[in-house]
């Protein structure tokens, strides 16, 4: 225990440290996706511990999460003292996230430092085998070897051993049985020359090859875990709450809800479970489903589903639990089926060892075979033929794509986008077509009010706007506020649920809201409108529109300059869609998509697409397309289908993550190059009977730094 | 020859030292964060422990 300095200290956090654990005995969790500096760790921490009630607060940078020892009803509290140092933060569910801890990467971890270890010492007694140790110094090194390797190999190269075993159990070669037949034979060979006296030992080889295949296998996992826990992350966003309306108002976990429940949905709330409208009427905004940017009007009666946020006014909502009708189920029922009729991806590396494992065997056999028929000596065949199998076992193939993926996932998610699939990477460098949803991808997804609007009408509408939570309101308010006028004082405002909002200026009777609302016929119209009306006047009608996404352009041009042909998919008419894609450039449009249709028009535009989506309504195209990207504002199932998540809501990461992902391909065709151009140098030598110990571990290691070091290159990329 | 009979020994247990450190800063977390511990080093507010 650290001694106090000075009184104030005395005890004090010990004791509250106890208290808190006592009462909680957990932690919160907070995803901080926007923490990247130095200057970010302090700030946070600081400013989050300064809080009556929490003990401590500490920022994993890594991993872009907040824990804090606190009491779990400060989590609101933290957020917002988060947001007011401008990161947005979710909170976690640490029971999921629980779930993610990861004992397999561990245990690789220390088999990996233990023939490490291991490796070095028995290097070090190797060199000085080498350097001419004769007779009895040279078996007594040997001895030493034998007793550091056979212990090592018996606890480390056990993942080798399992998984050969279980493919040969089925009948099959797989890249770990010659790696086991080569770290067994290896071992056994070189215990029986250290008995017999012989003059070489391989030990050093045994040890250094599952040192580079134990380094490739833990690369492998961490690339393996760090999607999973993404997704992971995903899925502890995603724990809702609903208010439960029974005799009180209580606070539920939304799986404990059971159909006949009515739970209450305030205004800025999201509607947590299908359900229809008890009593009450609002605004839903649907966008994350459908697409659509604007909020749909309903009334007791209409069906509701989750995923959709309530702004207008309050509602009660009777669940109907999982209706065979529902959207969302619906959607679910597409993903799967897109899923499951997605073909295999065979990565390179499956590629690669299903060629390489039977060569090995076979090269080695035939070697023993032939210096048996050549020499008839049994033991120096199968010295030279375990050299064989030494020298091609695939230490630099084993690393090859390990060591670039991980280099290429952490260079992604440095420029802000999360793999959540190692695999996803070398799709990505394949893709021949993008395909883009319109509405939330390319556009902003809210609607700004059109220039064109007078001034005078602004202030009015402004007025009758600026307590309203309706996307249309909030764009009148928001034009008001950059132009710089200040909106009217209207008295008595009342907003009508799925309507408008009224309320009197000078004593006439002002109205802001939909055409019908007002009475007037404009069903016409291509545009998203809202009208103005004062006093007996003629209503004014404001006109509204989704603007692009201010990287939209460059992004396509980008991208179809490196020959990459896009796509515009939507759900809206023709006409909309049209003028914009024409402003982005893009030639071919698909308008009027249903969301059961889109996958399809996706795989007849190119079986290797890249789709780009962010609607529940898109989930299905981009489960089945060849590989998807959600933008970090996309709705948590979409999010969870997606391959690539871009965090910094950035579209200016897709053609980035494609030019790397390329740059990724070709590493690791370098690599296997490399690790080829170095078997045919080194089998023939080793098959001759030339592969000494010496020669064995020098090519051995340099085939495996130079591979890493190819891969890491990635991380000094510029793309 | 005589030198080795124990310098082999002292040499693995040295190694067999270090080894015991890695173990125990694995079970200590101490990998876990290497991106935020690289930049913690700069942070004048840890100079002398850990803020409590």
């Amino acid at each position: 225990m650290s001694v106090a300095t000075c009184p104030g200290c005395v005890a004090h956090p010990e004791e509250k440290a106890a208290q808190i654990a006592n009462a909680i005995g957990r932690r919160l969790i907070f995803s901080l996706p926007g923490v990247h500096c130095a200057g970010c760790i302090g700030k946070v921490e600081r400013g989050v511990s300064e809080l009556s009630g929490v003990l401590e607060a500490r920022l994993n940078l890594s991993q872009k999460r907040l824990y804090v020892d606190a009491d779990p009803n400060l989590s609101d509290l933290i957020i917002n003292r988060l947001a007011s140092f401008g990161y947005t933060a979710h909170g976690l569910d640490q029971d999921i996230l629980q779930k993610g801890r990861d004992p397999a990467g561990r245990a690789l971890l220390l088999r990996l430092a233990v023939a490490g270890f291991a490796m070095m010492n028995v290097m070090l007694l190797s060199v000085s085998v080498w350097a001419g140790a004769e007779g009895e110094t040279r078996n007594f090194l040997h001895w030493v070897s034998a007793f550091i390797a056979l212990p090592t190999v018996a606890f480390t190269a056990t993942p080798f051993f399992t998984s050969g075993m279980a493919a040969l159990r089925h009948a099959r070669l797989n890249m770990d049985v010659p790696i086991s037949l080569a770290i067994v034979l290896a071992t056994v060979m070189s215990l029986f020359e250290t008995w017999a006296g012989g003059e070489d030992a391989y030990f050093d080889a045994a040890l250094s090859l599952t040192f580079f295949l134990l380094l490739g296998r833990y690369l492998n996992h961490r690339t393996r875990m760090a999607a999973r826990s993404a997704a992971l992350e995903l899925a502890a966003l995603e724990t809702k709450t609903a208010l439960r309306k029974g005799r009180t108002l209580e606070t539920v976990p939304i799986e404990n809800l059971v159909p006949g429940d009515v739970v209450l949905v305030q205004p800025g709330m999201a509607v947590p479970v299908d359900g229809t409208v008890h009593k009450g009427s609002s605004d839903l905004n649907k966008s994350l489903l459908t697409g659509e940017s604007l909020p749909e009007a309903v009334e007791p009666g209409a069906q509701v589903f989750s995923g959709t946020l309530n702004l207008t006014g309050p509602l009660e909502i009777r669940v109907t639990g999982d209706a065979g009708d529902s959207l969302l189920r619906q959607i679910t029922e597409l993903v799967s089926l897109a899923e499951a009729a997605k073909s295999r991806y065979t990565g390179l590396a499956e590629r690669a060892a299903a060629i390489y494992a039977p060569m090995v065997h076979l090269v080695a056999f035939l070697t023993f075979v032939g210096w048996i028929w050549v020499t008839g000596d049994l033991r120096l065949s199968l010295n030279i033929a375990v050299a064989v199998l030494i020298i091609t076992c695939p230490c630099a193939l084993g690393l090859a794509v390990p060591a670039v993926m991980t280099a290429a996932v952490s260079r992604l998610f440095q420029a802000g986008a999360l793999v959540k699939d190692g695999a996803a990477i070398e799709r990505l460098a394949e893709v021949d077509a993008v395909v883009f949803d319109k509405t939330g991808t390319l556009t902003v997804g809210t609607p700004r009010l059109a220039p064109d609007t007078p001034d005078q009408t602004l202030i009015t509408a402004a007025g009758l706007a600026s307590g309203s939570a309706h996307p249309l309101s909030r764009a009148i308010a928001e034009a008001a506020q950059e132009r710089g006028l200040g909106p009217s004082q209207i008295g008595s405002v009342k907003e009508h649920a799925g309507r408008g909002v009224e309320g009197t200026l000078d004593g006439r009777q002002i109205r802001l809201g939909r055409a019908q609302w007002l009475g007037i016929n404009s069903s016409d119209t291509d545009s998203v409108q809202s009208w103005l009306q004062v006093g007996d006047a003629d209503p004014v009608a404001l006109n509204f529109v989704d603007p692009l996404r201010s990287d939209a352009a460059d992004t396509i041009k980008t991208l179809q300059s490196s020959n990459l042909p896009v796509t515009m998919l939507t759900g809206d008419r023709m006409e909309v869609a049209r003028p914009l894609a024409q402003k982005l450039g893009i030639e071919r449009v698909d308008a009027g998509v249903l969301p059961e249709e889109k996958l399809n028009v996706v795989k007849d535009h190119s079986p290797r697409a890249l789709m780009v989506g962010d609607g529940l309504n898109d989930a299905a195209a981009m489960s089945g397309a060849f590989v998807s990207i959600a933008p970090a504002s996309a709705i948590d199932a979409t999010r969870a289908t997606a391959d690539i998540i871009l965090l910094g809501n950035s579209l200016n990461e897709i053609p980035r993550a494609i030019r790397l992902a390329r740059q990724a391909r070709r590493r690791i065709l370098e690599n296997f190059s490399i690790a080829a151009l170095y078997n045919l140098v080194a089998i023939p030598l080793a098959i001759a009977g030339f592969a000494s110990p010496l020669a064995a571990a020098i090519a051995m290691s340099s085939s495996s730094i130079i591979v890493s070091l190819n891969a890491l290159r990635l991380m000094r990329s510029q793309a | 020859m005589t030198a080795m009979l124990y310098l082999v020994p002292i040499s693995l247990i040295l190694g067999g030292i270090g080894l015991a450190a890695f173990f125990w800063t694995v079970r200590n977390d101490q990998y876990d964060d290497a991106k935020g511990n690289s930049m913690r080093v700069l942070d004048d507010e840890y100079d002398d422990h850990p803020k409590q």
